[in-house]
């Protein structure tokens, strides 16, 4: 038998993350997150609030918004759905553990493999932005978090800092091509 | 011959120079100029051939309305043709050529088109190659294409890189002339978020191209002294070089930034230009008019162009085509033109005016009642005709004529909508309809308001009522003393009693002749005259020519203007390159691809990879010694049967069910039962649409008491993802049911073959027993492998082996695979692609895509008695159709040639022994095929006519595209193990 333990290929497949600095931009592969989303189940919309609450240390975000909480940051992707981000090297099994805190109040499904996540930093990311997507992204100011469709990829893009700092989540299987356009995008502003 | 048209003044750089070839000869203009300035500076009148008679062409306009001065820029790959010379930006090096002439501008011999004229009337083509039908294609089609056309392509791939980006403001405003400006000034001092986009490199419009509008200041100053202050508001974005082209649906307008054409090669990875998406709240169309011509003899001349178009090469430009000049007119704006000119120290020969009262001049000629009837000069003007208002006719040597027949409010993008744009009388012209669309406003001259006073007001009252409508408020800015000249113009678009040819479409040589002959033919609607003579097509879209030809299709039908109406506007207003649709797709990246977890281990297999869907799935992995893909798959496929092969099944849909009405939900959704599924078992599902056909099919893993995962095929997942949300959420909206994609999240390998067991029990941890016994056919659970990482296992077979299918989160996929090849080394382990895994599925019998193709029900694929009666669900009722239900359907059965080096053929249709190949004899289709291994020979599945009924029958397959008939037998699709005994061992 084999007990020797797998070891973790990152999304773009590289050894280590890939970073680029393209101009002010920097383009930052962020395979440390441990993401579940959770669903309320009917008629638990209080109960799921209760719980989450040690875990966000308030409630859960509206429309188009995240809560950023310390390492934790809960972000609303649909009627009823969030998608919690935590660091992966504290929570392998984020869902898993979710799951434990809330128990029947929600489904909680993995989905830390899901996708890939992009850091991206620099002192002006509005132009890049307005490459990618049809955001109106001078308007989104810290823990603002939407879908968008980034060349024909439905991406989630959560703003940390106002124009200076945003996470996107994409599909894990178009890891490369989602890169190539930000790349490329990147290099036309810079 | 170094720029001898220079005048003084304008709006060029004399400091900095600028060199460039035409036609292989150098020369040098001024920053700022355009080519069409450069070239008549250096004293060129002629540019060009025209495209159907190739008569000697020079250019009519000083925008990007222009017809007649289309060259190629640039060399090799970078070749692009029929670009206007009017709006090429001059640059230090630009090299430019004539086109559409052979073997020279000035000696064309295709100008024999112009003497053979009388045959190529309106209708030509249509008329002429009729017959024989076999010669459309091989002699009509390519003497066509040879003889028309304009520039070349250069056949090469485009080296520059074409951008897209999304913008969004709270008012787009559309033209940066004095109406735009003063537009801009107002929203953006009230601190709206404002686009002030333009195409010209300059801002300014027609404060640029005129002298003396206002009193108290010159009008181009105070055009830089406002962009200068736009530019400094943070709210404010300016956009030169810009061309909105269309409005499109929810305040969504296009437009195409020209962001490196003016240089030579743009700078590394910098787009050469950017289609921009634009989400306005607002819109101020303040795109200025368009002046039109006046039709006469040989009025197509060079030298022969727009009077507003001399007067802009004069004042921004400081040429003048030539030193003595012609105005021909209907109003006073022509009188400009003159003076103007004269001001230069232009010579103006005669201002030709068509109305009696037209005002005089002391400074120069004014012929009032008269009109031009006929020019002449081979490459270039050198005299017209003048009938004078006693009907004398007088001759006036001349090296230009200015015409200004009055201006065209540019309504264009108003009308994108399908806006019908309105007659003014006033102005002789089309505006657009008042209160059309109250989120894109008419001002300025494309209102119709052409002097220079009343722009600057209706650009600021629009803008201030655009910000009201969205809750804001603007103070009108102080504005200069400007010139508010009544328009004063009497209707004149042709010369009567015209002797020979009066062109209307310069771009496309569409003539007054060419119009009445449609007309006289029965093409009498504005839209068939547009298809039957070609006019207002091409790169101007008629925008010097239309209202021409309006006017006599109006005269023929005894009607007026604005009763035959116009053709309809539709984007772009000007070419759009289609480099700049396509963007940042293109080659292999002309959409994204999707990657499967064992990618980078298939690629250093040196798999061949196939497309499916955006997937790149391995194909086939070849190996030494292997020539060709039969090998190999035959190889894989053996291996799967007789000891263990390994296929990345990660792109099967996967769907996250969850909630404690996820059984009953998923009842709906199958038309099979799933309620009493236990947990910890794998079940077969088929979806059905509500019409009663086939949606897909695939397996669901009950997890836990609420908690399923659904997978589908591969091509599918979205489809059938949708589906089930759409059910959620509009037809069970009571049920707690919660769906999450979790395709990606998981990396999934089938590991088929009667080893398989045995291999994977070398990786699992061995407090999770996979005997036949703990874990029997179709069970499934959460396990952990390799030391204790989480993971899936289903046995399920889709290959009809002893067969699992495990799961991973998906970063370890790489891992796992590598690990498993490793481990299953001693029994021969093959790693097989999608075309193993078809045969396999053929050999059991399995339906997949080619038979669930939409047309299919549940019982042509065999499985009515799964369409369960005892609960609803999707597709039950409709499935119970009669039709549906009929005795003599077709239904799944397999083929095998009766010569078993016969090959079946996917897509080929059965016969009856002795009936021939017809659509009416048709018994069914071949829906797979593929070689078996296992049988030794070619074999299909297929529908046939009451298939389960004629088993051991032979039958004919034939494909007549192909040349093929043979004789097939029927038979059971299961080639392999029907009793399905392997499956459970």
């Amino acid at each position: 038998m084999s007990d020797q333990l797998l070891a973790p290929l990152i999304a773009l497949g590289k050894g280590a993350p890939v970073i680029e600095t393209i101009g002010g931009i920097t383009i930052c592969e962020n395979p440390d997150f441990a993401i579940a989303s959770i669903a309320v189940r009917n008629g638990r919309e209080k109960d799921i609030q209760t719980s989450l609450l040690p875990v966000i240390g308030r409630d859960l975000p509206g429309p188009g918004r995240a809560v950023l909480a310390g390492e934790t940051s809960a972000i609303w992707i649909g009627s009823g759905q969030w998608f919690l981000l935590a660091p992966l090297g504290t929570h392998p099994d984020y869902a898993c553990e979710l799951k434990d805190i809330l128990t029947d109040t929600a489904s909680v499904t993995e989905q830390t493999d899901g996708w890939v996540v992009f850091d991206i930093t620099g002192h002006n990311l509005i132009p890049l932005l307005e490459r990618l997507c049809d955001l109106n992204s001078k308007t989104l100011t810290a823990g603002d978090a939407t879908r968008c469709l980034i060349e024909h990829l439905g991406c989630l893009i959560i703003c940390r800092e106002s124009g200076r700092n945003f996470t996107l989540l994409g599909p894990r299987s178009s890891a490369v091509s989602l890169h190539h356009t930000l790349v490329t995008a990147a290099h036309s502003v810079a | 011959m170094s720029q001898k048209n220079r005048l003084n003044g304008g709006l060029i750089d004399r400091g900095d120079p600028l060199d460039f070839t035409f036609d292989g000869k150098s020369y040098t203009g001024y920053s700022g100029d355009t080519l069409a300035s450069a070239l008549l500076a250096n004293d060129f009148r002629l540019m060009g051939r025209s495209f159907k008679y190739h008569r000697p062409r020079g250019v009519f306009t000083a925008g990007s309305e222009e017809p007649n001065a289309l060259v190629e820029l640039r060399s090799g790959a970078r070749r692009e043709p029929n670009t206007r010379a009017t709006v090429a930006e001059l640059y230090d090096g630009l090299d430019s050529r004539s086109q559409n002439r052979f073997p020279s501008l000035r000696f064309d011999l295709q100008a024999i088109n112009d003497r053979l004229s009388t045959f190529l009337s309106a209708g030509f083509y249509y008329k002429t190659f009729m017959w024989p039908a076999a010669f459309w294609e091989k002699v009509y089609e390519p003497f066509i294409r040879r003889a028309a056309g304009l520039g070349r392509l250069s056949m090469e791939e485009d080296p520059d890189n074409y951008d897209k980006g999304f913008l969004h403001c709270d008012l787009l405003i559309i033209g940066a002339g004095p109406c735009g400006l003063a537009a801009a000034l107002t929203a953006g001092r009230a601190g709206a978020e404002i686009i002030l986009a333009d195409e010209d490199f300059l801002m300014g419009g027609r404060l640029l191209a005129e002298r003396s509008l206002f009193s108290d200041q010159d009008n181009s100053e105070w055009a830089a002294k406002v962009i200068s202050e736009l530019r400094s508001l943070p709210n404010v974005r300016l956009m030169t070089r810009t061309t909105v082209f269309g409005q499109y649906d929810h305040g969504v307008f296009g437009a195409a930034e020209r962001v490196s054409d003016h240089i030579a090669v743009p700078a590394p990875h910098k787009p050469r230009q950017i289609l921009w998406r634009i989400y306005t709240k607002r819109a101020l169309l303040a795109a200025g008019a368009t002046e039109r011509p006046i039709a006469f003899d040989n009025n197509d001349r060079p030298g022969i162009m727009l009077a507003g178009a001399l007067r802009a090469y004069a004042n921004r430009w400081a040429v003048t085509v030539a030193k003595d000049v012609v105005v021909f007119t209907n109003n006073d704006d022509g009188h400009r033109t003159a003076r103007d000119l004269k001001a230069k120290g232009v010579n103006i020969a005669a201002l030709v005016d068509c109305r009696a009262d037209a005002p005089l001049s002391n400074d120069f000629e004014i012929l009032r009642g008269a009109e031009v009837i006929d020019s002449s000069g081979r490459l270039g003007l050198k005299s017209v005709k003048v009938r004078l208002e006693d009907r004398s006719v007088r001759e006036i040597a001349c090296g230009a004529i200015g015409i200004a027949g009055g201006w065209n409010p540019n309504v264009h993008l108003t009308c994108h909508k399908r806006g019908r744009p309105v007659w003014n009388a006033d102005i002789s012209a089309f505006v657009s309809a008042p209160n059309d669309d109250p989120a894109l406003r008419g001002a300025g001259a494309a209102a119709g308001i052409f002097s220079t006073h009343g722009a600057l007001q209706s650009g600021i009252k629009s803008s201030v009522e655009a910000l009201n409508d969205l809750g804001m408020t603007a103070t009108p800015p102080p504005l200069p003393e400007a010139e508010d000249t009544p328009i004063k113009i009497a209707p004149f678009w042709h010369v009567k009693d015209s002797k020979c040819r009066a062109w209307l479409d310069l771009q496309n040589d569409v003539t007054i002749k060419d119009i009445k002959l449609a007309h006289q033919e029965g093409f009498k609607s504005v839209e068939h005259v547009k298809r039957y003579t070609t006019l207002g097509m091409a790169t101007d879209q008629g925008k010097t020519a239309n209202i021409g030809a309006l006017a006599i299709l109006a005269e023929l039908e005894g009607k007026s203007i604005p009763d035959v109406g116009t053709t309809i506007f539709r984007p772009p207003y000007t070419p759009v390159t289609i480099g700049a649709f396509a963007g940042r797709s293109r080659g292999k990246e002309f959409r994204p691809y999707r990657l499967t977890p064992s990618h980078k281990w298939a690629e250093e297999q040196g798999a061949i990879f196939v497309e499916a869907g955006s997937w790149l799935r391995a194909q086939w992995f070849p190996i030494e010694g292997e020539t060709h893909w039969r090998q190999s798959v035959d190889r894989e496929v053996i291996a799967v049967r007789n000891s263990v092969g390994i296929c990345d099944v990660t792109t099967l849909g996967k769907i996250d069910v969850q909630g404690s009405d996820a059984a009953e939900f998923l009842n709906h959704i199958y038309c099979n039962g799933f309620a009493k599924l236990p947990v910890g078992k794998t079940h077969y599902g088929l979806m059905l649409r509500e019409d009663g056909f086939a949606m897909d099919d695939g397996t669901t893993a009950r997890l836990a008491e609420d908690h399923f995962v659904v997978t589908t095929t591969t091509a599918n997942a979205v489809s059938v993802f949708r589906h089930m949300e759409f059910c959620r959420q509009c037809l069970w909206p009571g049920l707690d049911v919660q769906l999450i994609s979790t395709t990606e999240a998981w990396a999934q390998f089938a590991v088929a073959g009667p080893d398989s067991r045995k291999l994977l029990q070398k990786i699992i941890d061995p407090t999770h027993d996979i005997s036949n016994e703990a874990f029997p056919y179709m069970a499934c659970g959460k396990i952990t492998v390799c030391g204790g990482l989480r993971a899936r296992l289903f046995r399920i077979s889709f290959s009809g082996e002893l067969a699992f299918e495990i799961a991973v989160p998906t970063r370890y996929g790489d891992a796992l695979i590598r690990r498993l090849i490793e481990m299953g080394k001693e029994y021969d382990v093959a790693p097989y692609g999608t075309e193993a895994l078809g045969v396999l599925r053929v050999e059991k019998g399995h339906a997949a895509g080619n038979e669930l193709n939409g047309q299919s029900t549940a019982a042509m694929l065999g499985m009515a008695r799964m369409v369960s009666q005892n609960k609803d669900s999707i597709g039950r009722v409709l499935a119970a159709r009669p039709y549906l239900q009929r005795e003599d359907d077709h239904r799944l059965i397999g083929l095998a040639p009766v010569d078993s080096k016969q090959t079946i053929l996917a897509g080929a249709h059965l016969m009856n022994k002795g009936d021939t190949a017809t659509a009416v004899n048709d018994q069914g289709w071949v829906t797979s095929a593929a070689y078996s291994p296992h049988v030794g020979s070619s074999i299909g599945l297929a529908f046939l006519k009451k298939g389960d009924q004629r088993l051991g029958e032979v039958i004919r397959m034939t494909s007549p595209l192909d040349g093929i008939d043979i004789d097939v037998t029927v038979t059971s699709p299961h080639f392999i193990d029907p009793e399905g005994e392997r499956l459970r061992v």
